[in-house]
């Protein structure tokens, strides 16, 4: 994902910086030193906690922000470069979804999917011809003449995604687009935007603070926090083999493998003395992922293995499971020299007496 | 009551209806765009353009803490200009459209400030210019909260018209003034004061209609 591996990539930020003057003098500064580069036809996830610094970055890729140093390039064009026409010919080839969906309650459905095709100057019978295309493919044909105020949460982001797709860009912006929604329907949002990935190529920036939604349809991912990427990559890489604090902590509410509270009181971070259990942390990925590893293990080296917690789950079309497990301490070694040698990563979290 | 009272009721009537008419649409093709380039001309906002917002700004409100009967008085050598004569009234339209279009102007602002900033945003995304947002999005969004803001001009107004009878022009106050009050009939006075009443209900009621046929942000049932 790094800017000099890339030369085709859709958006391009390269050493992106931003500060505001802060109140009563000084600079607050909210990005630095940011360089990402998202790969056409991507779903790419960046995912950080609120004031972290995500929704400035997004709305550089639209020049709704500008840096204040480096440059954000969108299809090879410098977005903080461009002004006037120059910008508002970009804008149109970056839609953009929002969190509280931002649709003008004045207008039907048809009208608010129109917008974008009237402020570009379309002609109206053409814009007729699109905005029943967009309708029907977000599955709204039946309410075209309805009021957004008629309308549920996922039924109004259907409407925010076919307004976004009018003018066919290249690339969307998805600022929290799920994030006032239920699960239930946050699930056929995050379906319908990788249905749109996938039949129109278009690249997807997305911003969220839920490990869930990267999961469920990014391939790429890159947790910021304090204004700096500190961690990027492939998705499933990130969750099966996540570096930095702030990336493992989201990924514990999501992979969901905690250890049962009456374990987790017992556990100590040295081996008491006496007979232990060592408890472990198993994360299964690639081809072994659903191999039946444990009970080999166990016939092999004829060891006792307690599982205590355990999921299997798919991050971007691949299995990758986590496993908690206690084995006899003395035998921990033994049992860890297997699994490696079997391509699985473990890790020890701590001892039961 | 006479036929010839009834004549001059309806007469003043007529003449309250057409000050007030006529200035309300003056004031409102002054005072909307006075009020939209308000809404939008602070620092970093669409229009920016921050010293022109505050001279506007002192103007707008030295002219509204101006009492109307002042106004009317002090403007008379511009009445005269743009009227041609500065008593009647027609020459009271003047004085009615100069109070108007400030008025107007701040009840704009207020509307178009009230229309989320989201909005606003989701256009600029789309690639508008800052007319387009004024023209497609930031009017017709605020447009149930101007029809209201008209319907409050146009009550005050009719208040206002009350008081042209100092520079001659004629209407409803000024038959109260002069019959009712000066010549002691009471039964003119009430019903001046009756029919004010039933026409500012009529103007609020009318305009409270239009602005909830205008509004859409709350769902309605629709028949089945």
């Amino acid at each position: 994902m790094k800017t000099e591996s890339s030369t085709g990539a859709a958006i391009i930020f390269d050493e992106v910086g931003k500060s505001f003057p802060k109140k009563g003098g000084g600079q607050v500064t909210a990005l630095e030193g940011i360089s990402l580069s998202v790969e056409p036809g991507t779903i790419t996830g960046i995912i950080g906690r609120s004031g972290a610094g995500k929704s400035t970055l997004l709305r550089m890729v639209n020049g709704l922000e500008k840096p204040t140093s480096g440059k954000v390039l969108v299809g090879g064009r410098d977005v903080g470069e461009a002004k006037g026409q120059a910008l508002r010919d970009i804008r149109r080839e970056v839609g953009m979804i929002f969190q509280h969906f931002n649709l003008l309650s004045s207008r039907t459905v048809f009208e608010n999917v129109a917008l974008p095709l009237e402020i570009s100057g379309m002609s109206s019978g053409e814009i007729k011809k699109r905005v029943d295309d967009l309708v029907a493919r977000v599955g709204l044909q039946e309410l075209s003449a309805r009021y957004p105020a008629e309308l549920s949460g996922g039924q109004k982001q259907r409407v925010g995604i076919a307004r976004a797709l009018a003018t066919q860009p290249k690339v969307l912006l998805s600022d929290e687009a799920t994030s006032a929604l239920d699960p239930e329907t946050t699930q056929t949002v995050l379906e319908l935007l990788s249905d749109i990935n996938r039949d129109l190529g278009l690249t997807i920036l997305l911003i969220t603070h839920e490990m869930a939604v990267v999961r469920d349809i990014a391939s790429h991912v890159a947790v910021i926090e304090d204004g700096h990427i500190v961690e990027d990559g492939s998705t499933y890489d990130i969750f099966t083999d996540p570096k930095h604090p702030t990336t493992k902590s989201f990924l514990s509410g999501v992979t969901g493998v905690t250890l049962p509270e009456f374990i987790a009181r017992e556990l100590t971070e040295t081996r008491p003395a006496g007979p232990a259990r060592e408890v472990m942390r198993i994360t299964f990925v690639g081809e072994n992922a659903t191999d039946p590893l444990l009970a080999k293990m166990s016939t092999e080296l004829s060891l006792q293995v307690n599982i205590l917690a355990g999921a299997i789950e798919e991050v971007d079309a691949r299995p990758f499971g986590n496993l908690l497990i206690s084995v006899e301490a003395d035998r921990a070694d033994e049992a860890r020299n297997f699994l490696q040698q079997n391509q699985q990563r473990t890790e020890v979290l701590g001892y039961v007496s | 009551m006479s036929a010839n009272l009834i004549n001059m009721l309806m007469e003043a009537t007529w003449q309250t209806l057409y000050m007030v008419a006529i200035s309300t649409l003056l004031g409102a093709v002054g005072g909307l765009p006075i009020g939209v380039f308000l809404a939008c001309s602070q620092k970093g906002e669409l229009l920016s353009a921050p010293a022109v917002n505050k001279v506007l700004g002192v103007v707008v409100n030295a002219t509204r803490s101006v009492p109307f009967i002042i106004l009317v008085v002090a403007i008379i050598p511009f009445t005269r200009l743009v009227a041609g004569t500065s008593i009647g009234t027609t020459a009271a339209i003047v004085p009615l459209t100069i109070a108007a279009i400030p008025f107007i102007a701040r009840l704009v602002e207020n509307a178009i400030r009230e229309v989320d900033s989201g909005l606003i945003e989701a256009a600029r995304a789309m690639g508008a210019t800052p007319m387009q947002i004024i023209r497609k999005v930031l009017i017709p969004e605020a447009l149930p909260g101007i029809t209201l803001g008209l319907t409050l001009a146009v009550v005050s107004l009719i208040g206002y018209s009350a008081m042209v009878g100092a520079v001659g022009g004629e209407g409803l106050g000024d038959l109260g003034i002069r019959y009712g009050y000066q010549r002691f009939m009471p039964d003119v006075m009430a019903m001046v004061v009756v029919i004010l009443i039933v026409l500012v209900q009529l103007v609020q009621t009318i305009g409270e209609w239009i602005a909830r046929r205008v509004d859409k942000r709350a769902p309605r049932n629709r028949g089945a």
